[in-house]
């Protein structure tokens, strides 16, 4: 009778979940082992359907020995990540603490700051860089890309001008994580920090000792969260790319499929590091 | 506004400290105290008002651009106020945009992908929340891994499905996707909508079930109406994140479909177009920053409209989410 009654559960649980099931098999699963299938192949589309010839690994070694734009564009990619996510986390965690002071017009700032987060799409941001509306005019002309290029090597120059030429769309990127933060603030418990007050922690030391840590996971969540956000942005030039390469002739779906999954590989290596590092300073934390 | 608030009562406070000031009494300490306290709060609004200013300055930029008309652009000594208001700009741009049959056309594909996505999030989210089922955590764990796939990964099959389907160019290549929970970021939706559900007392469902209500009744007329806030948390992004969405859509909608983003995509090409068609027009034949601003400005319009209405929402749904863990 009670086994009845568990497998009863089950099923019906199994009938809620069976339309994500279905989706993430005809979707995300077949889809994903295909795209696996055609980056070893050459395929062409025909009026009748698709031509694909096996060819093995030739579109990844082409995307990495023939391909100069791939290989500029991915490292390019990984230097932004490495600079602008360590920005945006700071950043975020600063505003949050300012918001969660007490002040008045709390509610206002925060829908300024949230903003951005309704309005970011390619073509809008696309257009406000080309019209020079994500920089301040004095910031560009007090830093030249000639005179950062003879000083750095290229990528990292690149990357200067990239923050110096679009830092309020940097900034833009902040806005769900300023408010995760804010959330994870609010919740800490106040007695803590009287208690941390009268042993005689400054301020200054139970921010690292106190909120620092309570907001490690939260942490964690805005840093997947920011990597994520930035690396589906249209405006990534991998994807640029990869689009691109669809259609070039000699290139095609099966060597888009490859830098796509190239992509994936290394957006997921990201991840891993990036939580990695964050999972051991909570163990070293904790123990 | 508060500034002002801030500065009249520091203002009190200077006057007090000048007038009153008498060094070494107790009354001194506490009135220096208050000021410092006075002081650190100034910095902080300062701070957090030029950060707001940083924030808004694309959009102040946006506006007063798109305001300025051909020889105030060229002017140098007009940075920020155009001389007059000119609106000509607007027109220009809303040419271009075809903006009203595009804006409807937006509305519909994008209103309808974010209610089947709710839809189809509240009823999975529900099955998470509820039931003791086999598996369940590897399948939370691969619904977590699907918000980490690059989207790119996953197009040129689904591509190639639509095509062979004859979807391409209609709305159901979005519809169908979300209508299964493999949506743009469904991910965040069904986790909202398993952690409103938890939050739901189980007792008020197994009331239900006594009277004799089979599971789907209580999923209908029990757990629906407690989780009102969800379905309209998810609906709200559903929309803003599939009005954003111009790579998948420039790809499965091809030419049939073409939204207000997908126009400014190619806003240039379009007024050149629209422009060299006209034998009248001989002024102005060349985009010009201002026009550009212009159907920008346009293009973010109604998401800037509905914010105003519902930023409520917005900004509250992080805390209601439970994010942080409860």
């Amino acid at each position: 009778m009670k086994l009845k009654y568990a497998l009863r559960e089950a099923l019906t649980g199994y009938a809620f979940i069976s339309i994500w099931i279905c989706g993430f098999l005809l979707f995300t699963m077949f889809p994903l082992f295909r795209t696996i299938w055609f980056s070893l192949n050459n395929v062409k589309i025909t009026a009748t359907g698709i031509e694909t010839t096996f060819t093995g690994f030739k579109n990844f070694q082409d995307a990495f020995l023939l391909d100069v734009a791939f290989a500029e564009t991915l490292i390019d990619y990984l230097f932004q990540l490495v600079v602008l996510v360590p920005i945006i986390i700071v950043f975020s965690i600063i505003v949050a603490i300012l918001l969660n002071l007490k002040i008045r017009g709390k509610s206002i700032l925060r829908t300024i700051y949230f903003l951005p987060v309704i309005i970011t799409s390619g073509p809008v941001i696309q257009k406000l860089i080309d019209e020079g509306a994500t920089t301040f005019p004095g910031l560009e002309q007090f830093i030249e890309l000639s005179v950062l290029q003879q000083t750095f090597p290229a990528p990292i120059a690149r990357v200067i001008s990239f923050l110096v030429s679009s830092f309020i769309i940097i900034l833009w990127f902040s806005g769900v994580q300023i408010l995760i933060f804010l959330a994870g603030l609010q919740k800490l418990d106040k007695g803590m920090y009287e208690a941390a007050d009268i042993d005689g922690a400054s301020k200054w030391e139970s921010f690292w000792k106190l909120t620092l840590p309570a907001m490690n996971p939260l942490i964690a969540v805005n840093i997947i969260y920011t990597i994520v956000t930035y690396s589906f942005f249209a405006l990534n030039p991998i994807i640029a790319l990869i689009l691109e390469s669809m259609y070039a002739t000699g290139k095609g779906f099966g060597y888009a499929s490859a830098l796509a999954w190239i992509y994936f590989a290394v957006l997921l290596v990201v991840l891993g590091m990036f939580t990695y590092v964050i999972i051991r300073k909570e163990k070293r934390l904790t123990s | 506004m508060n500034l002002v608030d801030m500065k009249t009562t520091q203002q009190s406070f200077f006057n007090k400290i000048f007038l009153k000031f008498k060094p070494g009494t107790l009354k001194s300490k506490v009135v220096l105290q208050k000021s410092k306290k006075y002081a650190s709060y100034s910095i902080v609004y300062y701070l957090l008002v030029l950060i707001s200013f940083v924030f808004l300055y694309p959009i102040f930029y946006m506006i007063t651009y798109s305001l300025m008309n051909v020889s105030d652009l060229v002017n140098p000594l007009i940075n920020w106020i155009p001389s007059q208001l000119y609106i000509g700009n607007y027109i220009a741009a809303a040419q271009v945009l075809n903006f009203f049959p595009a804006l409807l056309e937006t509305l519909y594909v994008t209103a309808v992908p974010a209610i089947v996505q709710t839809a189809a999030a509240s009823v999975i989210g529900y099955g998470f929340a509820r039931f003791r089922i086999p598996g369940k955590k590897l399948l939370i764990a691969l619904v977590l891994f699907t918000f980490v796939i690059p989207p790119q990964v996953t197009m040129i099959p689904q591509f190639l499905m639509y095509r062979d389907l004859g979807l391409i160019g209609s709305t159901l290549s979005f519809i169908l996707p979300a209508m299964l929970g493999q949506g743009i970021r469904s991910t965040i939706f069904i986790l909202i909508f398993y952690q409103f559900y938890r939050n739901v007392p189980k007792s008020l469902e197994e009331a239900a079930k006594i009277d004799g209500s089979n599971a789907l009744g209580v999923f209908l007329f029990i757990a629906i109406p407690a989780v009102v806030p969800a379905f309209i948390i998810s609906f709200l992004f559903s929309f803003v994140w599939y009005w954003n969405e111009t790579t998948l859509a420039s790809i499965f909608f091809g030419d049939s479909i073409s939204t207000l983003l997908m126009r400014l995509q190619r806003f240039s090409i379009l007024y050149e177009r629209l422009r060299s068609a006209d034998p009248n027009f001989q002024v102005g034949r060349h985009i010009n920053e201002a026009i550009n601003m212009a159907g920008t400005l346009l293009n973010i319009l109604p998401l800037l409209i509905v914010y105003f209405f519902t930023q409520r929402w917005f900004v509250e749904s992080i805390d209601r989410t439970g994010i942080t863990g409860e």
